[in-house]
């Protein structure tokens, strides 16, 4: 028998990315970290998102994508990625991973 | 089936828009009743036919009442009755009651061991008989006789088809296609009595049927007789409750019957005088009728016209249209009577009217098409009958037929799907249409050369029930019901200038697009008001907001422009101190004489643009790419004329023009052209007295020749109309149709009458291209002078 004991290693941070209008309605800005980039959306309503900037088909950077709805366009092959949970849309299957936003008096923060 | 389609559409569009109840004659949910042929023959069970099955209404929380026959509608309470006093209220009433078979009157016909060829329980009663007697009668020649009469003889009977009628199938066939039919089923098995009139069933003491005996007095051994002579709209229900009804329920192009709270749909409605019995159609009605109940009230049905596919293992046969010709039609023929192949095209004013092919059927859904969008055949119809030449990457040369193809080939070669998974997608999943194995398979969904195979496959293994989306009607995306047309008109006719008021005006049913129809709209805008139209960088696939041509790893690569693919040492020069400065790994010769820097980051585009300052090459945009030349007669010793500076012309005559594809060029300077003018967009072509242009040529997916437009003299002339001929592109061909898409589809006359005959036209379309050219910026000077700086920039953290 087996037993896993996992301890938190680094605890998450909130940081501040930018300010809401750095990020085009229906566009995206890029994060760059060692860790992988994120990609922060901004839908039409003003929502923030966040998603690891890797689609879960062939790793194309959804940030460069066409933003619709509460969706990302990516720009490989198309694939439509939910920007609430990284999911792709039916029938494609994977995810991409989330970062919970903030925004506070107009500014982005990101829990990474 | 038509009505539990239109729910499945209304849930499409307006899933919350009702609450459903379900009332079903019949115990068990409904099956794809076009495929009882291949059950009664042994080739698929009941269980591979059902459509929906209870799970399905459950989980759309839809009320299924199986086994209750609603009998009465009350219109003014607006209630339904069950025949078990079961009632429920309405706002609205879909009937889809469909038909019943036709039972010759004659006497006997109520004798035990004759039945009809309709629904599951006559096909389990056949299968049942089929074990236990020998001689079966089957009185009709149709389509449905004789999968019939196919079913049963696979179930080991003796089997003879009675048929009024000279020939077999005579509403879908010609006689020699119906006589090749004949063979091959006689080959079989099968007997065949033509031109016999059924007078009465012969029954013996038992009250069971014996024999068939004929008007001319003649009689038949028969242990089972099955009446497959027709259908008839069942009516019943709608006539008690004083709807009109002449040869099915009379509806309107909504699907709405007199009264307009009430709509059928499928074989119980007459459209227009028409009751359809296939498949295909009643697809096309459920889509408008589910339109109509969730309130857009634009989808119009106008009728079909609808082809036949014959369901009997090992017989080819296609039928579709007016195959009988007569009163001014053409018909081209082939017909290889040894060889088992008949192929018959019925032409009216270069335009398919019908066809009927019997043997090689792999052409029938590629002149359904034609035939349905109308299209004209004038520049093919020496090479039609022997068909859509190119079926994509694994049916080159049409010599792969979908239905000969063995599970394990590869049907898209872009995304690596086989045939097997494609067929077993459509049959797992209930898929109909192309865009839903698209969506399921990804097959035929990245550079749509196989769709051809694709459509082969659904219509093999779907059988009537595919039905192609019509290109006329198609809508622009899955966002609106609305065509390329419809909305390039609007966006004309009502001067809107934005997406979001094209939106808004055509009631987009997503608030802002999908990524299909925003960079389309945002075409179509600038394309219809240049200089007035804002352009909208969100709704531009990345390369065109980006101004560089994105990778698979996330770079960027960069082709700077170079007039008719002259370049100097300077600017050799700043290239190669370009790619040391910025580390490019990859520097690589294009096919349209440039050169491409691939790899750049994306931060470094800006820079790596104003370090190189030169031109903009588009190579990433729907736009004007290159214009290719050869040397020309400035050095070639067989040049006629200076190719290379007409191309520099063009190149900087049209420059920075989008369009709905990319656009290429090319000037040759003799014949022998070097510059393959022959496969481009326009090509042109210079000998001893001027210039031939050439159109719609394309070397990509499916290699093109371009067609001869005309000859022209001097290099002013070859400007205005190769302008003006770009300019009608722009302003008619849909959204990503290349130019060779678009000449196909209007007729290369067409473009001929309107930019060689009419003088006027051409230099109104070539003065339209010029306005809307006139002082467009070059985007990479803009962007290294700093303009849309975040587009380029990383956030820090």
């Amino acid at each position: 028998m087996k037993a896993a004991a996992l301890r938190v290693v680094r605890a998450s941070t909130w940081v501040r990315v930018c300010r809401l209008e750095d990020i085009p309605p229906l566009g995206a800005r890029v994060v760059h970290r060692e860790a992988g980039d994120i990609a922060v959306f901004r839908n039409a309503g003003n929502e923030v998102f966040a998603l690891a900037d890797r689609c879960p088909h062939k790793g194309g950077p959804l940030s460069q994508g066409i933003v619709h709805g509460n969706k990302v366009a990516c720009p490989l092959h198309g694939w439509n990625i939910r920007l609430e949970d990284g999911r792709a849309v039916a029938p494609d299957e994977g995810c991409a991973a989330t970062f919970p936003v903030r925004i506070e008096s107009g500014e982005v923060f990101l829990q990474i | 089936m038509a009505g539990v389609r239109t729910l499945e559409e209304l849930l499409k569009i307006a899933p919350d828009l009702y609450e459903i109840a379900v009332f079903g004659a019949e115990p068990h949910a409904n099956y794809n009743r076009i495929l009882l042929s291949p059950v009664l023959a042994g080739e698929m069970t009941i269980k591979d036919i059902m459509l929906n099955d209870v799970d399905w209404y459950a989980r759309n929380n839809i009320r299924l009442m199986l086994g209750k026959k609603v009998v009465r509608i009350d219109r003014r309470a607006r209630q339904v009755f069950a025949a078990d006093g079961t009632a429920e209220d309405y706002d609205r009433l879909l009937l889809a009651t469909g038909s019943n078979p036709f039972i010759l009157p004659v006497p006997g016909k109520d004798l035990e061991g004759v039945l009809a060829y309709r629904d599951i329980q006559d096909t389990n009663a056949m299968i049942a008989a089929s074990k236990k007697v020998r001689h079966a009668v089957v009185v009709g020649g149709g389509l449905l006789g004789l999968e019939a009469a196919n079913g049963l003889k696979l179930r080991g009977m003796n089997v003879t088809v009675v048929h009024l009628m000279e020939w077999l199938m005579e509403r879908q066939l010609d006689r020699t296609a119906a006589q090749l039919l004949q063979q091959s089923l006689e080959v079989k098995g099968l007997h065949f009595l033509l031109q016999k009139q059924t007078a009465e069933i012969l029954g013996n003491a038992g009250g069971r049927v014996r024999g068939v005996r004929f008007k001319d007095g003649s009689e038949i051994a028969a242990d089972l007789v099955v009446m497959a002579i027709g259908i008839r709209p069942n009516t019943e229900l709608a006539e008690s409750a004083g709807l009109y009804c002449n040869r099915g329920i009379v509806v309107n192009d909504t699907m709405q019957t007199y009264d307009p709270k009430i709509y059928a749909v499928g074989e119980c409605a007459a459209h227009r005088g028409v009751a359809y019995g296939l498949v295909a159609p009643l697809f096309e009605m459920a889509k408008v009728c589910a339109n109509h109940l969730a309130h857009f009230g634009i989808g119009r049905y106008q009728g079909s016209v609808s082809s036949t596919k014959l369901k009997v293992t090992g017989i080819d046969l296609f039928s579709a249209g007016d195959f009988a010709g007569g009163g001014g039609t053409e018909e081209i023929v082939l017909n290889d009577a040894l060889g088992g192949v008949y192929k018959k095209i019925v032409l009216r004013d270069d335009r398919i009217v019908g066809t009927v092919l019997y043997g090689d059927t792999t052409d029938g859904s590629w002149y359904f098409q034609l035939l349905r969008d109308k299209q004209s055949v004038a520049g093919i119809r020496d090479q039609l009958m022997f068909g859509q030449n190119h079926l994509g990457n694994s049916g080159h040369q049409g010599q792969s037929r979908a239905v000969a193809m063995a599970d394990t080939m590869e049907v898209c070669g872009c995304n690596g799907v086989c045939k097997g998974a494609i067929v077993k997608a459509i049959k797992e999943r209930g898929l109909f249409t192309l865009d839903d194995v698209r969506k399921h398979t990804k097959a035929s969904s990245s550079c749509g050369s196989c769709t051809g195979l694709v459509e082969q496959i659904l219509a093999s293994t779907v059988g009537g029930a595919y039905a192609p989306q019509l290109a006329a009607t198609k809508p622009l995306c899955g966002c609106t019901d609305y065509t390329h047309e419809q909305v390039r008109k609007t966006i004309r006719e009502q001067k809107l200038l934005s997406i979001p008021a094209v939106m808004k005006f055509l009631e987009w049913r997503e608030p802002n697009g999908c990524a299909s129809c925003r960079p389309a709209l945002n075409y179509y805008l600038l394309c219809a008001w240049p200089h007035e139209v804002q352009d909208d960088p969100q709704s531009r696939f990345i390369n065109e907001r980006a101004h560089a041509n994105i990778q698979k790893d996330g770079t960027f690569s960069v082709v700077p422009r170079m007039f008719g693919g002259i370049t100097n040492a300077d600017q050799l020069r700043r290239i190669a101190d370009i790619v040391d400065k910025y580390q490019i790994p990859t520097v690589k010769v294009t096919g349209g004489q440039r050169i491409d820097l691939l790899g750049v980051k994306k931060e470094d585009l800006p820079k790596v643009w104003r370090d190189l300052d030169m031109p903009s090459g588009h190579a990433y945009a729907k736009a004007l790419r290159t214009v290719k030349t050869c040397v020309g007669s400035e050095w070639c010793r067989f040049g006629v004329q200076d190719s290379t500076n007409m191309g520099i012309d063009l190149e900087k005559d049209l420059w920075r023009m989008y369009a709905p594809h990319k656009v290429k060029m090319a000037v040759s300077g003799c014949p022998r052209n070097c510059a393959e003018s022959g496969v481009k967009d326009v090509g042109v072509i210079g000998v001893d007295s001027g210039w031939e242009i050439y159109v719609g040529g394309n070397g990509g997916i499916k290699t093109e020749v371009a067609q001869f437009l005309c000859k022209v003299k001097t290099r002013e002339e070859v400007l205005e109309y190769a302008g003006a001929f770009l300019q009608l592109y722009r302003e008619e061909a849909r959204y990503l149709d290349r130019t060779v898409h678009y000449v196909k589809r209007v007729g290369l006359d067409e473009i001929k009458k309107r930019i060689v005959d009419d003088a006027a036209n051409r230099k109104a379309l070539y003065a339209r291209l010029k306005h809307a050219l006139e002082g467009v910026p070059d985007p990479w000077k803009e962007r290294a002078a700093g303009e849309d700086r975040r587009e380029f920039e990383a956030l820090a953290v």
